[in-house]
């Protein structure tokens, strides 16, 4: 009479971890999942590195050298120079400031504006439900980049209305998702036999239905990262991101995809930057996942 | 049985409507139930007649688009009709609880088990987190989990539905209510389960004194467990007596089915008996008894008159015109 026969559907959750605390939780994770180990020492690293970059790089990232335009990766340019001349590890160094902030930044904004929405949205239902459905249909309704603009050209340019832009854009989908989510786990008897002993509504939104969350948000999380990225790069090209010569990875790849048949390393530095980074966060995004996930715990 | 004093529960002319778009549907419809003090009341019918929307009509849980119209509910003498949302919630869980049928989807698969059995309890105050621990503990321990240390710390997924039920009766008895609910809390569990948990239940009823409301299309829990029943058929009760006395003496036809249609060991006839047809639509109801287009004894009147509620013996009433007389032949 014990274990297992759990066919459980769906909601694989979270929240879990008793006396829960987030160290407690970190230890867990560290010990049960080597990738994500690694991976969360891969973020540092990069991170660490590139700030604390003007303290041990020896080239200046915005200095040209017109006679070391395009040359190729060797021993003191390991990822070679670009059209300019400038050391383009270098640049990808400091470049990974303004892409990492891009990447986190908007996307975790626009991950709990999406996901508050869409936890009131499919728990309140009726008429709120209503209207923030709506809200999210104008929002994905237009062209993503072109609202982004829109609202970065209106708050005037510069990082921080990209922040703003790239979250005013993300939040509809995740609000979709958590919104499904939410709508499916209101309906189990958990729930009922939640207000059943008494629990209050607000609780039963926040510590009975968000938990249960916690997997799809972490996917969206993971998803939208590189997705964030990418539309720094095309909101730079476009004007209103960072501009040159700052540098940002998305920029990078953006701007040396011209020179891909003839410099292919210029591309594929800030390439490989972005993939590591992104392959990172989706290895530390599983293993918490799997650490928060009860089912795991066998 | 109604008796002079106010007994745990007494439902009184209990009528709980849903607005549906297609029209009105009286899923209770003037209802009347009485549990006495420390004893067990069942509530017996097919799916989809009414018992389970009367349990959540108690707790006041009934979601839209079903309301309560009319009657009274009183919870030893108090009317839980007029109590505002907070003081409903203060109740819940604390004088009233309520167990459910699926024990696999009762518990949120994210937290321990004994983690959702302190919610309880602090729900209600009176208890910081070690008391409450030490009395979740003793009480998976009352309710016969064994181990009770190390399945404090399991999650839902981790335990047979066996056990899972008795987390969920800890969690109902925790607070020590005076009325616990059950809605059908064997019938997702293997026969051999089910008599442990039945057994279970009328052994704590009879420690702790809660009443229990027992929700259950299944006359053999009935026999089993109940003092008292509740013939329930679309949304209308139509028999009541003690236990005895409806296994005994039973006149009404449905029950008769009910009873007719349980699988028993060296029966004299070879068949099962079903009764035909199924429950009728809420929303279209037929005339007169509701019973009448699948009642064998159905004569004209019985679908153009609705029949009232006949004692045809203390403490046992019937609703149908064959039993008015008091015999079982009778006519109206």
């Amino acid at each position: 009479m014990s274990d297992m026969n759990a066919e459980e559907t769906g909601s694989a959750g979270a929240g879990a971890g008793e006396g829960g605390t987030t160290a407690g939780l970190l230890a867990e994770m560290l010990r049960n999942s080597r990738l994500a180990a690694f991976s969360l020492a891969v973020i540092i690293f990069i991170i660490a590195a590139s700030f604390a970059a003007p303290l041990y790089m020896p080239y200046d990232p915005n200095k040209p050298s017109l006679s070391e335009r395009f040359a190729p990766p060797s021993a003191s340019h390991w990822a070679g120079c670009d059209d300019l001349g400038r050391d383009q590890f270098t640049r990808l160094v400091y470049g990974a400031r303004i892409s990492i902030m891009i990447g986190l930044v908007p996307t975790s904004l626009s991950i709990i504006l999406g996901t508050a929405l869409g936890l009131v949205s499919g728990f309140a239902g009726g008429r709120t439900d209503f209207f923030i459905m709506r809200l999210a249909d104008v929002v994905l309704a237009f062209p993503s980049l072109l609202l982004a603009m829109v609202v970065s050209y209106t708050l005037g340019g510069g990082v921080t209305s990209i922040f703003a832009a790239l979250a005013f854009v993300g939040w509809a989908a995740t609000a979709r998702v958590i919104r499904a989510q939410t709508m499916s786990l209101k309906e189990k008897e958990f729930v009922e036999s939640a207000r059943s002993v008494g629990v209050r509504e607000s609780v039963i939104m926040l510590r009975h239905i968000l938990p249960n969350c916690i997997p799809n948000i972490i996917v969206l999380f993971t998803l939208n990262i590189p997705e964030a990225i990418l539309n720094e790069s095309a909101l730079s090209f476009l004007g209103v991101g960072a501009s040159p010569p700052s540098a940002s990875w998305g920029l990078m790849v953006y701007r040396y995809k011209t020179y891909l048949m003839s410099y292919p390393w210029l591309a594929a530095a800030p390439g490989a930057a972005i993939l590591i980074f992104v392959l990172a966060f989706n290895f530390l995004g599983d293993g918490v996942r799997d650490t928060l996930d009860p089912y795991m715990k066998d | 049985m109604d008796t002079a004093d106010n007994g745990t529960l007494s439902i009184k002319n209990l009528s709980t409507h849903f607005f549906t778009r297609r029209g009105i549907a009286a899923a209770v419809d003037d209802v009347t139930l009485f549990i006495p003090k420390k004893s067990v009341v069942g509530v017996v019918g097919e799916s989809g007649c009414g018992k389970s929307v009367t349990a959540l009509s108690v707790l006041r849980l009934v979601s839209r688009p079903g309301r309560i119209v009319s009657g009274s509910v009183s919870l030893g003498g108090e009317d839980l009709l007029a109590k505002s949302p907070a003081e409903m919630r203060q109740i819940r869980g604390s004088r009233i609880s309520m167990i459910f049928q699926e024990p696999m989807t009762s518990l949120n698969p994210v937290y321990t088990a004994g983690r959702q059995v302190m919610e309880a309890m602090m729900i209600h105050g009176g208890t910081g987190k070690a008391e409450a621990r030490d009395r979740t503990v003793e009480m998976f321990r009352a309710v016969g989990i064994p181990e009770p240390e190390r399945r404090f710390r399991a999650f839902p997924h981790q335990l047979s539905g066996g056990l899972r039920q008795r987390v969920m009766i800890a969690m109902a008895m925790v607070c020590r209510p005076s009325l616990m609910i059950a809605d059908e809390p064997t019938t997702a569990l293997d026969v051999t389960i089910e008599a442990q948990i039945l057994h279970l239940m009328k052994e704590l009823q009879e420690t702790f004194g809660t009443s229990i409301m027992m929700i259950t299309h299944n006359m053999g829990v009935v026999a089993e467990i109940c003092d008292y029943v509740y013939v329930m058929y679309a949304g209308k009760i139509v028999e009541q007596a003690g236990v005895f006395e409806l296994f005994d003496d039973t006149r009404h036809p449905y029950t008769l089915g009910l009873l007719g249609s349980i699988p028993r060991h060296g029966s004299p006839k070879g068949r099962l008996l079903g009764i035909p047809g199924t429950v009728p639509s809420l929303l279209d109801l037929p005339k007169g008894c509701r019973f009448s287009p699948r009642c064998d004894r159905a004569e004209r009147y019985c679908s153009e008159r609705e029949p009232e509620m006949y004692e045809v013996a203390p403490g046992h009433k019937v609703r149908c015109f064959h039993c008015s007389g008091g015999s079982k032949g009778g006519s109206p």
